[in-house]
């Protein structure tokens, strides 16, 4: 089902840029080495390079964060001096320390982890080229999606592996509470700001303050969350404005010429806090954020979390967002360091802009088709369908809402990245894991199975003719069945002994007959040596077609053989990828001298297949089974 | 309570002259015979001689009739023989560019950039690295020029629409005028890049009808009854040297259009040496007032960039500002009387007194009123004696951070020179690209050695290295001690003296630079944010609309003041690929100047509005604000007599 929802020449979008999987090239190098790196990022042009007490000093010196320090001097009674030890005291709570040896520390660390749990990590190398662009232009403003813990450290993963600047964060002060975790945060790039702090005038003035003087400067790339918190419910959450208000300030005053928001799609397949949120949700308190817990959930190192997906959508320049909506003369009005609150005029530009920017994650979000799957299951458990619902009317509800929701606009992922190659091959180790269940079973029917294709395919239904098509399967495939030498007639007894037995043959001196019960045993014990017939004929087929093969290359040839018939539909069993059942065919062929090994030289030449081949194509292996009904068996 | 009035004395030729002295003051003057009043008493003599052949009808004041008059060889009115500017402007000015026909850049055979003519220090020299300059900066070459078209094509000038019963009772009073073609033509524009282009490329639009020349304060009287009486619309001329589209003709004008060129009123009428006025009429353009006092061992000190080819009429009214304002003020500090003739009349205040407490200033309704109310004929300036010293200087900063920080404390102190200027970086090279040859290998290797000395061993970075120049005037010590002053301030920001003669040639590219094109100037007080910000919007802008080579986004803060500064920005570009680059540069000037709003600036410092920035006059002084001049529009001029419908 799956696959047919996400089949279709639809799946990407043209205005999408394609994704880049980053940790298949850590799969495939070395991580230390990767830690190491030499890291220099483009910067802003206008950057005036600043250590990190520098900036403290300039927040504090800020003519800005001076004008509400006497003010609040003025009001409580204190002396500026002491005022400026609580604004200092602040900072220092606040301000981040971002360190180039604590993020070579994570990205380390965190290659292992996101190897550990994610089977990749997308990312649109076009978006990130822009954003390139954009730093080195005007002061940039990162805003991802909220969906994980995970988004903050992936972001500056992702930055640092393209060699981009590093943003500094706004994070929650609950990140402070765990000890050392919360200082390596602080040295990647993190600060942290109260979740609320409505009147404390001066906690706002440095906070933003700092915030400003970090982005003007072009210190950073400045990064926060629109949604303010982690959306529980993987819906985005009504933006927050404090924020975002704050950093389109400096271009509003003319002290920047343009700023550029980068909103974020961060698309999980399955976040870490899954069944947190649910339970969450549920009234089930969620626990204080602390070291220890984060060593407790290590145990979801062992799950699967499938793919992620990261789109770094068009900058969106404030300049254009204002363009004929704000009159930015009114700010000349005032000093720029009084700070002033923002007229209706100017809040409401901010909340659409706001809303413009989390329409615009949304809208990069890339999603699985399971998606679509739980609106259908949702549905049919309202609805109380406690039975189940067949597959084929699951998939057609399936199918239809997704052509339904593409005419809405919504984009269905993304098996882009996957070649139709490795698709086939995703499936077919589900298939032969599959198929290893089944062959344990195998050894009851062998020998009916091949009683039920020599009657098959037999002109008549005479014993002599019949028994001399189950001799000669029997004889192919005793390379791949434990048949016992010498024992044909036996087994032949044995299995005509077999269906009569199920009543499915009536046996007499000179015919054989089917009886009317019979056809359906038969149907199915001849499909079940279908799949091996078909992987032995194509073998001959292969071996027709080429000339001369060494040992070696006998295996990756017939494999891509099989798998350029099996992508053009020609066909069925996808079971034949199986190295075991070629290997098999070619010793049977060997046995029976069709193919000689030739001695000297590693190789052999092939006589004769060409009619073994034709007798063996006397058996069609038809039936064609609809691969939907294998995942049905599933 | 401190008023002033003036005492009232009359001197021996019979004309009227104030005396001011301050309540309480020891401030006091008198009139006592001076060597002006002596020589001016002999001309007016000679001069009623001449008034009676001429039979012109005579009222008011006799005194200044007779000045009024051709009085050749008269010391005093030494314009006639001297002047400047001819009633044929055309014979010594260029009719499609910026100033004199005989000073031109241009490429010589040898593919290097010169000077031509003889009227500039750098005039007849040869800058070898103006051509790499301009290669460099926006990649113009030589083998790409657009020629000009060479001469006036009359018959491309539609013929003009003349009101017969106004010039019939025109010619009754004897005031020239000419219907002239080429008169027209000049009359019909300024100086904008949009209006020379056109020219350049011989496209002439609507042009005046007729060009009037009254030669004194009640010639205009006449014409405007004529004009009020025949409903003929009235543009006063002055030097013709706006930016601001002020001189072009309302293309939706339907009436006669009649040109009121004042250079024929270009008299200094008296000099009031103890109370330090002049009396002069308005058609005088700046050097010639200057040349004219200085004879008298006095000077204005009022130097606007145009003040070549500038009238006091037009300063007045379009606000102007000049260079040395530092010391002498703006033109409505200098002005302290005006006479302006409307369709209602004559307005002039009725004495001379420095200050006056009687409701709003009615001079503020003239000045700036970019000849929508009626035509300056006549105003008293102060003016101060000539300084005994002066001296240029530069300061080199290592950015332009720092030179604007220096100039925010020299305002602090209050101890700006005569005249402050910082250029930056851009500019710095232009400057240094107009370098002329120099005449001697130790010249060059005394320059070698500055450079090496300023980048190497100052480790100032030569492209962010940004120059102010400096100019002090007064009395040799003082001069001194304020320099030293300066200085001293500079060397806290980091700057480092940079010589004389750097700051001299500063100066003289500022009356040079008009010859290559382009200036706009505004005044705010976030200077380092409004430079970023407006040099990035040129830039941007130009891309966005196809320029192909990066533009020159320049600027130079030209004013310091208490509460903020004056800033000019220069912007060129390469129209080389462009369909319609007039068109292009309006576009970026439009952006340019809605960026400057937007981060606080004003609409004009010194160029007034005219047309070209009118549709920002709302935003800047508000409903009620347009409504208030609107009321004195209707008042003063209620058929749009003075219909260039500038302003409002």
């Amino acid at each position: 089902t799956l696959n047919k929802i996400s089949s279709s020449k639809f799946d990407t979008p043209s205005k999408r840029d394609d994704f880049e999987d980053i940790l298949e090239e850590r799969r495939n190098s070395s991580d230390l080495r990767y830690a190491l790196k030499c890291y220099t990022p483009v910067l802003y042009k206008g950057l005036t390079p600043c250590k990190v007490s520098e900036l403290k000093q300039m927040v504090l010196q800020s003519d800005q964060l001076g004008y509400v320090i006497t003010q609040v001097s003025k009001e409580k009674g204190m002396t500026t001096d002491e005022v400026t030890g609580d604004a200092a005291a602040i900072l220092e709570e606040m301000a981040q320390r971002l360190q180039l040896s604590t993020v070579r520390f994570f990205a380390f660390t965190l290659s292992k982890v996101f190897k550990t749990l994610f089977r990749s990590i997308c990312v649109n190398e076009e978006g990130l080229q822009r954003l390139q662009q954009a730093i080195h232009n005007h002061p940039v403003v990162l805003l991802p999606s909220h969906r994980s813990y995970m988004d903050f450290l992936l972001m500056s993963y992702i930055l640092y592996t393209y060699d981009l600047a590093l943003p500094v964060i706004a994070a929650g002060m609950d990140f402070m509470g765990m000890k050392v975790v919360g200082e390596m945060l602080r040295m990647s790039g993190a600060f942290f700001i109260r979740r609320s702090f409505g009147g404390d005038k001066l906690y706002w003035a440095v906070f933003s303050e700092y915030v400003k003087i970090m982005l003007k400067n072009g210190y950073a790339p400045v990064e926060f969350f629109l949604e303010g918190t982690r959306s529980r419910t993987a819906k985005s959450l009504t933006p927050k404005l404090g924020l975002l208000n704050i950093v389109m300030d400096p271009f509003l005053k003319g002290e920047v010429f343009d700023i550029s928001l980068v909103p974020v799609s961060i698309s999980y397949e399955r976040t870490l806090e899954e069944a947190l949120y649910a339970r969450e949700l549920l009234g089930v308190p969620k626990p204080k954020e602390s070291t220890s817990g984060l060593f407790k959930a290590r145990k979801i190192l062992s799950e699967d979390y499938g793919s992620i997906h990261v789109y770094f959508g068009q900058p969106v320049s404030v300049r254009s967002l204002a363009e004929s909506r704000v009159n930015r003369s009114q700010f000349n009005l005032i000093p720029r360091h009084i700070p002033t609150r923002p007229s209706e005029e100017i809040l409401s530009f901010v909340n659409d802009s706001a809303y413009r920017l989390v329409r615009a994650q949304e809208e990069n979000m890339v999603l699985k088709p399971w998606v679509l799957l739980a609106f259908v299951l949702l549905q049919k458990q309202a609805a109380e369908d406690k039975q189940g619902t067949a597959l084929d009317e699951f998939t057609e509800q399936a199918v239809w809402l997704r052509d339904l929701s593409r005419h809405y606009g919504l984009s269905v992922l993304t098996r882009s990245a996957i070649t139709p190659e490795e698709e086939l091959l995703n499936q077919a180790v589900v298939i032969l894991s599959c198929v290893s269940y089944r062959n344990q079973a195998l050894n009851v029917f062998i020998r009916p199975a091949l009683l039920a294709s020599a009657i098959h395919t037999a002109a008549s239904n005479r014993k002599q003719e019949i028994y001399n098509g189950f001799s000669f399967l029997r004889n192919m495939f005793s390379n791949e069945f434990i048949l016992c030498p010498g024992a044909t007639v036996q087994d032949f007894e044995e299995a005509c002994y077999l269906l009569v037995k199920t009543g499915a043959l009536q046996i007499n001196q000179q015919e054989v007959l089917i009886t009317e019960r019979g056809h359906r045993t038969l149907a199915f014990l001849t499909s079940v040596l279908d799949p091996f017939l078909q992987g032995y004929q194509v073998v001959c087929r292969f071996l027709c077609e080429e000339d001369c093969l060494t040992e070696k290359q006998f295996i990756p040839a017939v494999r891509k053989f099989i798998i350029k018939h099996l992508l053009t539909g020609r066909l069925r069993y996808i079971e034949v990828l199986s190295s075991d059942l070629q290997k098999n065919a070619l010793a049977a062929l060997i046995r029976l001298g069709a193919v000689q090994k030739i001695k000297g030289y590693v190789g052999f030449t092939h006589l004769r297949v060409p009619c073994w081949f034709d007798r063996l194509s006397g058996y069609p292996t038809l039936t064609p089974m609809p691969f939907k009904s294998v995942v049905a068996h599933l | 309570m401190c008023h002033t009035f003036p005492a009232l004395t009359s001197d021996r030729s019979s004309r009227i002259c104030s005396l001011l002295y301050k309540h309480g003051s020891s401030m006091a003057s008198n009139s006592s015979g001076s060597d002006s009043s002596d020589r001016q008493r002999i001309a007016q003599q000679r001069l009623s001689v001449i008034a009676g052949h001429l039979q012109r009808p005579v009222e008011g004041n006799s005194g200044i009739l007779a000045a009024e008059c051709k009085a050749q060889g008269d010391k005093l009115d030494v314009s006639s023989e001297r002047r400047t500017v001819p009633r044929r402007r055309q014979e010594i000015m260029k009719w499609n560019g910026w100033g004199y026909s005989d000073s031109k850049f241009l490429y010589n055979k040898k593919g290097q950039a010169e000077f031509t003519g003889k009227r500039y220090r750098l005039s007849g020299m040869i800058i070898p690295g103006l051509r790499e300059w301009m290669e460099s900066t926006f990649g113009a070459n030589l083998q790409h020029k657009t020629p000009a078209a060479p001469i006036l094509n009359s018959s491309a000038v539609q013929p003009p629409t003349l009101n017969e019963a106004f010039l019939k009772e025109l010619k009754s009073t004897g005031i020239p005028f000419s219907h002239d073609a080429e008169d027209r033509v000049f009359r019909s524009h300024g100086h904008c890049l949009h209006e020379i282009f056109a020219l350049r490329e011989g496209k002439i639009g609507r042009v005046p009808d007729l060009v009037v020349w009254p030669n004194c304060h009640n010639d205009v009287v006449k014409i405007v009854e004529l004009a009020c009486k025949h409903n003929v619309c009235l543009m006063p001329y002055g030097g013709g040297t706006s930016v601001s589209s002020a001189l072009e003709c309302p293309p939706e004008e339907t009436r006669s259009i009649v040109s009121l060129d004042t250079s024929q009123m270009n008299r200094i009428l008296w000099i009031d040496e103890k109370n330090l006025t002049a009396h002069v009429e308005a058609g005088i353009v700046g050097q010639d007032l200057e040349r004219l006092l200085n004879e008298s061992g006095y000077c204005t000190g009022h130097e606007p960039d145009s003040m070549e080819f500038s009238s006091l009429g037009g300063w007045v009214a379009t606000r102007a500002s000049g260079m040395k304002k530092n010391i002498y003020g703006n033109i409505e500090d200098l002005v302290v009387h005006i006479k302006m003739v409307t369709p209602q009349g004559v307005i002039e205040k009725s004495c001379q007194g420095p200050r006056m407490s009687t409701g709003p200033d009615v001079h503020h309704f003239i000045m700036g009123s970019e000849g929508t109310l009626g035509v300056v004929t006549e105003v008293t300036m102060k003016i101060r004696p000539m300084p005994e010293y002066q001296k240029y200087g530069s300061v080199v900063f290592p950015n332009f951070e720092m030179g604007v920080a220096c100039l925010r404390e020299v305002a602090r102190q209050r101890c700006a020179p005569a005249s402050i200027r910082l250029m930056d970086n851009e500019q710095f090279k232009f400057g240094h690209a107009l370098k002329p040859q120099v005449s001697s290998i130790f010249t060059s290797f005394l320059d070698g050695l500055k450079k090496f000395y300023i980048t190497k061993f100052k480790g100032f970075d030569p492209n962010r290295l940004c120059v102010a120049t400096l100019l002090f005037e007064g009395d040799r010590e003082k001069v001194l001690q304020h320099e030293k002053q300066v200085y001293d301030i500079a060397a806290k920001f980091g700057g480092l003296a940079a010589g004389e003669d750097n700051g001299q040639r500063g100066y003289m590219l500022t009356f040079v630079i008009a010859y290559l094109r382009v200036v706009l100037g505004f005044k705010y007080t976030l200077v380092l944010d409004i430079c970023r910000n407006v040099k990035a919007r040129i830039v941007r802008e130009c891309k966005d609309k196809g320029v192909q080579f990066p533009p020159l986004s320049t600027c130079r803060v030209t004013q310091t003041y208490d509460a903020g500064a004056c800033v000019y920005f220069y912007f060129a570009f390469n129209y080389r690929g462009l369909s319609d680059p007039v068109h292009v540069y309006e576009q970026v000037e439009h952006a340019a100047r809605e960026e400057i709003l937007a981060n606080g600036g004003s609409l004009s410092h010194h160029h007034g509005v005219g047309k070209l920035r009118k549709e920002w006059m709302r935003e800047t002084i508000s409903s009620v604000g347009m409504g208030m001049l609107r009321s004195v529009k209707d008042y003063v001029d209620p058929n749009n007599i003075f219909g260039n419908r500038n302003l409002l």
